[in-house]
């Protein structure tokens, strides 16, 4: 097999890129996938906290690249899914003690042995950012529907064009129908008529998203957690599914037409 | 081979290093540049790097490639400099600067030849945040211009798309220069040196096109005649 490499990326700080990375993680491992995540974010890691990891580190990716220990050695099984590895970032070190190069080494030796990496960016669009975008078959952009977010994400689309990457995708995090309804919050169709890019998943505002990343619990392994849902959704979409989006409260219907449209789905 | 320093030249400026390269193949240059870098470690350690191409038309990979190159060897490229317009798009959407401190005589012949407005550049994409476009000619963008996008062109500017960005017509003075977009509410308007406020209650829907009239900027509904 040959793996598929995606980074998830925002330019924005706080929108969501860890749990993302962690939610995703469970669901394609849930459904028998081999997942190998990566924390990029070396110097501020915590996608150990949030997948609940934390007191099992022994090495880390910066170990790997200055040949301290083998590969095998640094990736730490899940507590309950035997087929979701993790990669730790080193606490003690910044993003300057790994290269764009190194990260293509260690996904090109991933690559054999598993079907998803997933490497979790750290905010920003600095050396972090780029060690995380050079291995990527794929990045996922994730915003909320806030127009700092939004801008930042254009930002970071901007340059994934650049760099001509294959086109990215949208996910939109933390949506509430609620404030949406009562023009308070961008709406979808108002972030992708900006972005202009292909959507792959809308996750709705759920404090469960909060308090299973506390626990180091990700919430898709939750059945009843709408969140949950859309990260579940999002994975199979991953795994080149066709998955209709879920309708959020009781809005009009014909919105997900719309949205579907604009995005090229039907 | 030819002498590495005769393909590589490396000037010390004001603020980094100044390496100026020949017309000669880009792979020997890249090769004798990164020669000379792992020749000369503790010298290039964490340099500030300007990059001179002469004519040379660079494409992003390539260009790409040279950045991660110089970065795993601690050397930051800022800037690129070119006679090259394709080059110089190139380095714009990387974010690298096109322009050193100390102009170039041959790039102020380039702003003030008589090719003057009678060229356009001609974007085929949405011009993002962080994107800068200078032009001494028209721009035409086939696209839109996002929050955070910025045109700045001698002539006019043409958007075939949502202007929501900043846009600056006529920049070296030509009063005559018009914006037309077919979505218009953009952030900052300037056309030659009047600026508009935009207020964003009055927005115009349609195609728009802003021009000088009585020394304002006035904005207009499209009319087809």
């Amino acid at each position: 097999m040959t793996a598929q490499v995606v980074t998830i990326s925002s330019g924005k700080g706080g929108v969501g890129k860890t749990t993302a990375v962690a939610n995703l993680a469970v669901a394609l491992a849930m459904e028998g996938d081999k997942v190998v995540c990566i924390d990029g974010d070396i110097g501020l890691r915590n996608l150990d906290v949030v997948m609940g990891l934390e007191n099992r580190i022994v090495y880390d990716i910066v170990d790997v690249i200055e040949g301290r220990c083998k590969l095998r050695q640094a990736m730490i099984r899940d507590k309950h899914l035997p087929e979701l590895y993790l990669i730790p970032a080193a606490q003690t070190r910044d993003k300057n003690a790994v290269s764009p190069s190194d990260m293509k080494r260690i996904c090109d030796e991933l690559r054999l042995s598993a079907d998803f990496i997933l490497i979790d960016s750290p905010a920003g669009i600095e050396r972090g950012f780029r060690n995380a975008i050079a291995p990527a078959d794929r990045v996922l952009v994730i915003t909320n529907p806030e127009v700092s977010a939004v801008r930042d994400a254009d930002r970071v689309i901007g340059i994934l064009e650049a760099e001509e990457k294959h086109s990215p995708a949208l996910v939109i995090n933390r949506l509430n129908p609620d404030l949406v309804k009562q023009h308070d919050m961008l709406s979808a169709e108002d972030v992708l008529d900006l972005l202009g890019i292909q959507l792959i998943g809308i996750v709705p505002e759920d404090e469960a998203v909060i308090v299973g990343s506390n626990r180091g619990t990700p919430v898709s392994q939750d059945p009843k957690s709408r969140a949950g849902q859309a990260f579940r959704n999002i994975a199979r979409r991953l795994k080149g599914q066709e998955v209709p989006f879920i309708e959020f409260g009781n809005r009009q219907s014909g919105l997900w037409d719309r949205i579907q449209k604009m995005t090229g789905r039907r | 081979m030819n002498d590495l320093h005769s393909l590589v030249q490396i000037k010390g400026l004001r603020d980094g290093l100044l390496v100026s390269l020949t017309d000669a193949p880009w792979e020997e240059l890249q090769a004798a540049l990164l020669l000379q870098m792992d020749q000369q470690p503790s010298f290039f350690q964490g340099a500030r790097l300007a990059l001179d191409v002469g004519a040379q038309i660079l494409h992003v990979n390539e260009m790409v490639e040279l950045r991660d190159q110089l970065s795993e060897r601690n050397v930051v490229l800022w800037a690129v400099v070119s006679e090259s317009p394709t080059t110089e798009q190139t380095a714009q959407l990387l974010g690298l600067a096109t322009r050193i401190s100390k102009p170039r005589p041959e790039e102020t012949h380039f702003n003030s030849g008589d090719q003057n407005n009678e060229t356009a550049l001609f974007i085929n994409k949405t011009l993002r945040s962080g994107t800068r476009v200078e032009f001494p000619g028209h721009v035409v963008v086939l696209g839109d211009v996002n929050p955070g996008a910025e045109i700045v062109a001698e002539g006019n500017i043409i958007i075939w798309g949502k202007l929501r960005g900043a846009v600056h017509a006529g920049s070296k003075g030509d009063g005559n220069s018009k914006v037309c977009a077919l979505d218009f509410a953009p952030m900052q308007l300037k056309v030659s040196e009047e600026a508009v406020n935009i207020k964003k209650e009055k927005q115009i829907l349609g195609p728009v096109v802003a021009f000088i009239r009585n020394e304002r900027v006035v904005v207009e509904s499209w009319k087809f005649s």
